[in-house]
């Protein structure tokens, strides 16, 4: 019997022979990271065990992300605790504010998550490089203190669902629309403890950025890696993310023709509308035609999810020469530096302040109610991040919508949930 | 190991913003996280439980961040176990490697009313309803994760194989 992707690279990290579903394995990581919410917990249980050095400086990486710049002095002390543990340990990719961005759009942007490599993140989305053909999966802290001390880490070897997508998705329609739609088909946790592989012709039509947004979000799914075979739009954007890193070698794996799954999903999504998730789960999602009643009172356009430059693009498409409502407020988050920067040359940050939306530092911001957008009791906003949980984003009462970018742009506009074509 | 409490009884996707809400994530205190714990759900809960009571839930406990902030609130707040009929992922692997006990038992997630007084044989997986006279039997923990137990959690494992 052949192997799925995921159960290649298990494999190439471990010592055993063979590998089946359900069997516990110690493997070799070869890139962890950690954030200003989750390193400061794995620092002090690394210290704990009285390790003096850490497995490797060159493999970890520490973003300070969720509450930077500093919201507080409580989060200044964390971000602290992080920037002095770079410090003493000389961890190369410590990103400082001014130069870093939304770890799970920095790593892949900075040439660090490759073909074929074992990633953990002690952060739920680590599960984004799977976009890359990558192993990813989110851990706690004490799993990300295990790896500083020695580089490894156990995992269950997962079962693999195949999620096949047929047919050419519509304009207006994005890697977004397809993964709401698919967590509204299997619930959120419909793929809970397994590998989700992403595969089919809409997959090959879709820019790396629209990858990233679906594996993503497959924790949303309960699942453990959100993986797609690298293909010449993948191998196209490491060449050029690789240059960053100097990173030369890596290693492309496809799944066998007999692999085994346990469940296969096929879906046809040339007709699939621009997809809204209503409160209060991931998988509560409707057609966009469905949600046209809701008035929203802020938006939120960025994440980890949906603040990269394909995202920002389509954005300010819709709000070209628009104003945002005038009971709305709209808040926009570049992803990274690089990607504000390429904002900033394409024009379309102009475009955003033209049209009254206000324009952040990278940051995780609102999207886990940190701060930058933290809404009031009753407030509602559509938003391109990821969860919509009850009090997610700040008040238990207040509402959280999700959505692509054209969707929340065209939303910001009419002042309700809007279809991108009500605007343009 | 015996754990003895009442039932606070939850549904099913309880996530770990309800459990921890992210404004106090800016502590690594197990003790000051306990203060907020549930308070997504019932901002009251730290203040109503009572040492050694558990949380019972349905499926799919623990949903969402990966922040070890919400098994350490629960700890914290003085929760002896939870039992659920199914965990996220991550929070699994929380739980087991901050030595929080955690149980599957479709049974007793089922069977267990809020404020049923339980109790849980935690080296046999046994649960019993003083309550209502049941008992009820938790899915068998896997050999390798039962190994990082009886280590007293991963990074002694860790500490051990170095």
């Amino acid at each position: 019997m052949g192997y799925t992707i995921t159960e290649k690279i298990l494999l190439g990290h471990t010592d055993v022979k063979k590998i089946s579903p359900g069997d516990f394995i110690e493997c070799k990581v070869d890139l962890c990271l950690g954030n200003d919410i989750t390193a400061p917990l794995a620092i002090s249980e690394f210290e704990r065990t009285g390790a003096k050095k850490v497995f490797d400086k060159k493999r970890i990486v520490l973003v300070p992300d969720h509450f930077a710049p500093a919201k507080d002095v409580k989060s200044a002390e964390q971000l602290k605790v992080l920037r002095e543990f770079a410090k003493k340990h000389q961890i190369e990719h410590y990103y400082e504010i001014g130069r870093m961005g939304i770890e799970h759009a920095l790593i892949p942007e900075e040439g660090l998550a490759m073909p074929g490599d074992l990633i953990i993140g002690a952060d739920s989305h680590a599960c984004t490089y799977g976009a890359v053909g990558a192993f990813s999966t989110g851990v706690g802290s004490t799993d990300l203190a295990a790896v500083f001390v020695s580089g490894r880490l156990w995992f269950k070897v997962p079962e693999s669902i195949k999620f096949v997508y047929r047919g050419r998705p519509n304009k207006w329609v994005g890697g977004k629309d397809i993964i709401l739609f698919t967590i509204g088909e299997v619930g959120v946790d419909g793929a809970l403890y397994k590998a989700m592989e992403f595969t089919g012709e809409a997959i090959s039509y879709l820019s790396m950025d629209d990858r990233f947004t679906i594996c993503n979000m497959a924790i949303e799914a309960g699942g453990k890696n959100g993986i797609i075979e690298p293909d010449a739009v993948t191998l196209e954007y490491v060449r050029r993310a690789a240059k960053k890193s100097g990173r030369k070698r890596y290693k492309v794996y496809k799944s066998d023709k007999d692999a085994e799954y346990s469940e296969m999903k096929e879906y046809n999504v040339s007709k699939l509308e621009p997809q809204v998730a209503f409160p209060s789960l991931p998988s509560n999602v409707k057609p966009v035609s469905k949600a046209k009643h809701v008035k929203v009172d802020q938006v939120v356009i960025g994440s980890c999810t949906n603040g990269r430059i394909g995202d920002l693009r389509l954005a300010a498409k819709v709000l070209n020469g628009k104003k945002v409502h005038k009971d709305v407020r709209a808040i926009i988050f570049p992803a990274t530096q690089s990607i504000y920067l390429q904002a900033v040359k394409e024009g379309l940050i102009e475009v955003f302040i033209k049209a009254g939306c206000a324009v952040s530092t990278p940051s995780c911001g609102p999207c886990l109610g940190g701060h930058l957008g933290i809404l009031a009791e009753g407030e509602r906003s559509i938003a391109t991040t990821n969860r919509n949980f009850v009090g997610r984003m700040g008040h238990p009462k207040s509402e959280v919508y999700l959505s692509n970018p054209a969707v929340a742009a065209a939303s910001a506009v009419k002042g309700r949930i809007a279809h991108p074509e009500e605007v343009i | 190991m015996i754990l003895k409490g009442r039932a606070w009884k939850f549904g099913d996707n309880v996530n770990t913003d309800e459990i921890i809400p992210a404004k106090y994530l800016v502590t690594t205190d197990a003790k000051e996280l306990g203060t907020h714990c549930m308070d997504g759900i019932d901002s009251e809960f730290s203040k109503k439980v009572t040492k050694g009571d558990l949380i019972v839930a349905g499926k799919n406990f623990g949903c969402g961040s990966s922040r070890e902030h919400a098994p350490l609130s629960i700890k914290g707040c003085g929760v002896s176990c939870v039992i659920a009929e199914s965990f996220a992922r991550i929070f699994f692997r929380n739980g087991i490697n901050i030595g929080l006990s955690i149980f599957e038992s479709k049974e007793a997630a089922a069977g267990i009313e809020d404020k049923d007084e339980i109790e849980v044989d935690a080296s046999r997986g046994e649960i019993r309803n003083l309550t209502k006279n049941e008992v009820y039997t938790s899915k068998p923990m896997p050999e390798f994760i039962l190994e990082l137990i009886k280590a007293g959690g991963l990074m002694n494992w860790v500490s051990t194989k170095r």
